[in-house]
This record gives C-alpha cells, sequence and structure tokens, in this order.
C-alpha cells in the first residue's frame, strides 16, 4: 500500500488503520479467525492427548519418571523444525503442522494435570478415601478441583505457546496471522511487518487475559476463600507451581 | 549422514552462532533478574510493576519481537542481537518471577539470626539471601536454557542464522535430512546445556552436597514443584 511517511512507526500507524485492511478474505479480521482456529483445534487434540495421561499419572503415582523424561524431551524439541519435517514428510494440508504443535502443547498441560492432582494434600485424599469414597470419586470430586489452579495454569501457558508458534505456519502458506510478517518481508513493506507483528502480540495478549478469566472464575469459591489466610506449605507449593506455569514463550 | 559429513564446517558454524544466541540471554537474565527481584521484595509498589511489566512482555510472541525489536534498537533486522535481546527480556521475565518467590520463601529466622549477627542488608543479601535463592534460580535456567535453544530457531525465519537455517532451508530444498539432522543436533545441545547446569548447581551450593535436604523444606518442595511444573 501507499504510505504518506518514511517514517516505519507512521507506516505501521497508517496500516494498521486502513481499512482495507480490515475487511475480505484476506483481512486482519479473518486472519485473526483463521489464527485462533488453528490455536483451539491444537489445543483440542493436546487436551485430548494430555488429560487423561496426566489424570491418571497424578491419581496413582505410575509412570512419574516416564512422563517427567518424555515432557523434557518434547519440550527441547524445536518446533519449527518440527512443523517443516512433518510437512515434508506428511505433505502439505492442515493436519502435519498441527500435529507439530501438539507436540509443543502437551508437555504443559501434562505437567499441568500432573502437578496439579500431585499436589493436593494427601491429608484430603485419605479423607476422602476413608469416607468411602470410590477412586473414580476421589479423582473428580476431591483431587480435580483442588488442584484446578493449577491443571489451569498449564492449560494456560500451552495456550500462549501455541497462539505464538501459530504464527509459523504461514511460512507453508496456511494463513494465519504470520501471513503479515511473510507478505511484509517479501514486499518489503514495513508497515505491513511491523502492523503484523503488533497484531499477533495484541491477539496473544488478548488470549492470555482471557485465560486468566477463566482460570479466575473456574476456581470453586471454597478453595479461594480458604487459601488466602491460611499459608501452609501446600499453599506455597501451588503458588510455585502456578508462577512456574504462568506464562511461557 | 553423508550429507552431515559433508556440510560438517557449515553445521558446526551455525551450531556455534546458535550456541552464542541461546546461552549470552541466560548470563544477562541472571545479572538482571536478581537485582530486580531484590528490589521488587523490599518496595512493593515497584514490585507491581515490575512483575506486571514482565508477564506482559513474555506474552508477546517471539517471531513478532524479533520483528518489533529492530525497529526499537535500530539494528539491522537480520542482526542476532534482536534474538540475543528478546531472549533476554523472556528470561528475565521468568526469573524475576521466581527468583522473588525464592527469596520470599527463605525462612524468617535465617533472615533474624543474620540481622542479629549484625550483618549489613548488603552483605546479608550477598552472603545469606541470595545463596539460599541459587536452587530455584538454577530450576529456572534450566527451564529457560531449554526453551531458548528451541527458540533460537524461530530467528531463522526473519534470516538470523543458527541451527534453524538448517530448517528453512531444508524446507526450501525439500530435504528432510536437513531438518532431522537440525533437530537432533538442537536436542543434543538442550541437553548438554542442562548438564552444564546442573553441574554448575552442585559447584555453587556445596552445603547441598553435604547434607543431602531428603526432608521438604519450603525450598526443595518448590524446586521439585517448578521442575514438574515448568
Amino acid at each position: 500500500m501507499d504510505y504518506t511517511s518514511d517514517n516505519l512507526f507512521a507506516q505501521m500507524g497508517q496500516w494498521l488503520v486502513a481499512p482495507e485492511n480490515w475487511s475480505g478474505e484476506r483481512g486482519i479480521p479473518m486472519r485473526i479467525l483463521e489464527h485462533l482456529g488453528y490455536t483451539g483445534l491444537t489445543m483440542l487434540i493436546a487436551l485430548a492427548v494430555a488429560v487423561p495421561i496426566g489424570l491418571y499419572v497424578g491419581h496413582t503415582g505410575k509412570g512419574r519418571v516416564v512422563i517427567v523424561s518424555g515432557i523434557g524431551i518434547l519440550r527441547a524439541l524445536p518446533t519449527l523444525g518440527m512443523v517443516f519435517l512433518f510437512v515434508l514428510l506428511a505433505g502439505l494440508g492442515l493436519l502435519p503442522p498441527i500435529w507439530a504443535l501438539v507436540l509443543l502443547a502437551v508437555p504443559p498441560v501434562l505437567s499441568g494435570v500432573y502437578a496439579g492432582i500431585a499436589s493436593v494434600n494427601r491429608d484430603t485424599v485419605d479423607a476422602a478415601r476413608a469416607m468411602g469414597m470410590s477412586e473414580a470419586q476421589i479423582l473428580f470430586r476431591v483431587e480435580v478441583p483442588n488442584g484446578l489452579p493449577v491443571i489451569l495454569g498449564g492449560v494456560r501457558a500451552a495456550v500462549l505457546q501455541v497462539v505464538a508458534t501459530v504464527a509459523v505456519v504461514a511460512y507453508i502458506n496456511l494463513g494465519g496471522l504470520g501471513v503479515f510478517l511473510v507478505e511484509g518481508t517479501q514486499l518489503r513493506d514495513y508497515g505491513r511487518l511491523f502492523g503484523g507483528a503488533v497484531v499477533i502480540g495484541v491477539v496473544a495478549i488478548a488470549v492470555d487475559l482471557l485465560m486468566a478469566l477463566v482460570q479466575k472464575f473456574a476456581v470453586s469459591p471454597g478453595l479461594r476463600a480458604g487459601r488466602a489466610p491460611v499459608r501452609t506449605q501446600d499453599s506455597g507449593r501451588q503458588k510455585a507451581v502456578a508462577s512456574a506455569q504462568g506464562g511461557t514463550t | 549422514m553423508e550429507w552431515f559429513l559433508a556440510n560438517i564446517d557449515f553445521i558446526a558454524g551455525l551450531t556455534g552462532q546458535h550456541l552464542i544466541q541461546s546461552v549470552v540471554p541466560l548470563v544477562l537474565a541472571v545479572v538482571l533478574a536478581v537485582p530486580l527481584a531484590q528490589l521488587a521484595r523490599l518496595n512493593r509498589t515497584v514490585g507491581a510493576v515490575i512483575l506486571t511489566l514482565s508477564s506482559i512482555l513474555y506474552t508477546i510472541p517471539s517471531l513478532a519481537m524479533f520483528v518489533f525489536l529492530p525497529l526499537l534498537l535500530g539494528t539491522s533486522i537480520i542482526s542476532p542481537v534482536n534474538v540475543i535481546v528478546a531472549l533476554t527480556i523472556y528470561a528475565v521475565a521468568l526469573l524475576v518471577r521466581s527468583t522473588l518467590d525464592a527469596l520470599e520463601s527463605i525462612d524468617d529466622g535465617v533472615r533474624q539470626a543474620a540481622v542479629a549477627m549484625g550483618f549489613t542488608p548488603v552483605r546479608r543479601f550477598l552472603t545469606v539471601d541470595f545463596p539460599l535463592s541459587i536452587p530455584v534460580l538454577f530450576a529456572g535456567l534450566r527451564v529457560i536454557s531449554v526453551t531458548n535453544i528451541s527458540l533460537v530457531s524461530v530467528g531463522a525465519l526473519i534470516g538470523v542464522s543458527s541451527l534453524g537455517t538448517l530448517f528453512t532451508d531444508g524446507l526450501f530444498r525439500s530435504f528432510p535430512t536437513e531438518i532431522a539432522v537440525g533437530i537432533l543436533i538442537t536436542l543434543v545441545l538442550a541437553l548438554v546445556m542442562d548438564l552444564v547446569l546442573v553441574a554448575l548447581e552442585r559447584l555453587v551450593t556445596p552445603w547441598r552436597r553435604q547434607a543431602p535436604a531428603k526432608g521438604s523444606t519450603p525450598e526443595t518442595v518448590a524446586v521439585e514443584a517448578y521442575r514438574v511444573g515448568a
């Protein structure tokens, strides 16, 4: 597009407010929808894979070492390389890159679910068992509600990473907000390049705020009321876990 | 394998650039985050500002940050400085929070004992508070080191050389071997850096080797939770 100024900040501003960038198939709103769609799809698959494993390991304590080391390896995988490798090996199309992104989302969700369940006070769990609750009841009525802040912290960290990384699928022609960066570089259109970067940043921050709200309202009121005054060792641990997961990438 | 051997110089060069871009931010982050955390602990208002700002910065996607920094710093868009500054920002954001938690979890009795023995605030910070927060600091550093090594490759998308160059080049040439080699070297780098950090931690915390803290002191619990959690 034509800019009336040579200043890069001014060009960025002009690109961001130009009406033609806010409509149509290639406009900002459609790209945001695409971006969020990929993020949502990735998260659905990641949750379906990671939540059951996390619940099982957290509840039974079996396989702890396996998942902790597995998580370590998954975390070390460079997502960019995985996306490109999957595309080359499995062909273009939507699913190969999505699976690579799932590998990125699984570790935070898995460790959040596992750590959330494992961080529930053992006395509470024993009390539930002594009251005659079945193992399933203990898991879903005691451990999950009590571990929810940590679990959601893990989910939030995963969403944040995925929203950030979906930008790379534009480099394999799948759209999303990364498109503005690709086009901006190719066309040497700096307004588009920097404007696109701003849109990505704003979307990531908005999604994270939304997740923070979900985290706040999904947590049982009993847990919120009880945790504030009593600073037991357990709440310290939850705080540590939560802060460790406060965000990523 | 043949490709790997034929291009070993090229790959070694990229690995070197990759290491520099991932290690320099770690060092800078420690130097910046520890004073910031102490500042945050001493003054609530400053602390709230630092924590809010760092969580916002942490949320900005790396690709957007890599693109945007040259505009603010006046650097060339393909300069590795952009990657180093961006990763330093993320590392500081994460470390400030965990270091602050570590400083706050130090037993008040220990602190009061130091005061009673006549330690000045500066000396108390350097010889009591800071050493006791080292385990948490290292837990944070290990997390950051792994993420950094993975994130550096994203810089290749905007033209900064690193092992990520193998990914973009491999995609461009439809040559999966090149990408696979890049992924393997990245994994090895991450593992080696982790081992180095573990060794370094043992080296600087000799008191923990002599008395293996078996019980769950708040500090070990926090570190354990941190390792699992992040």
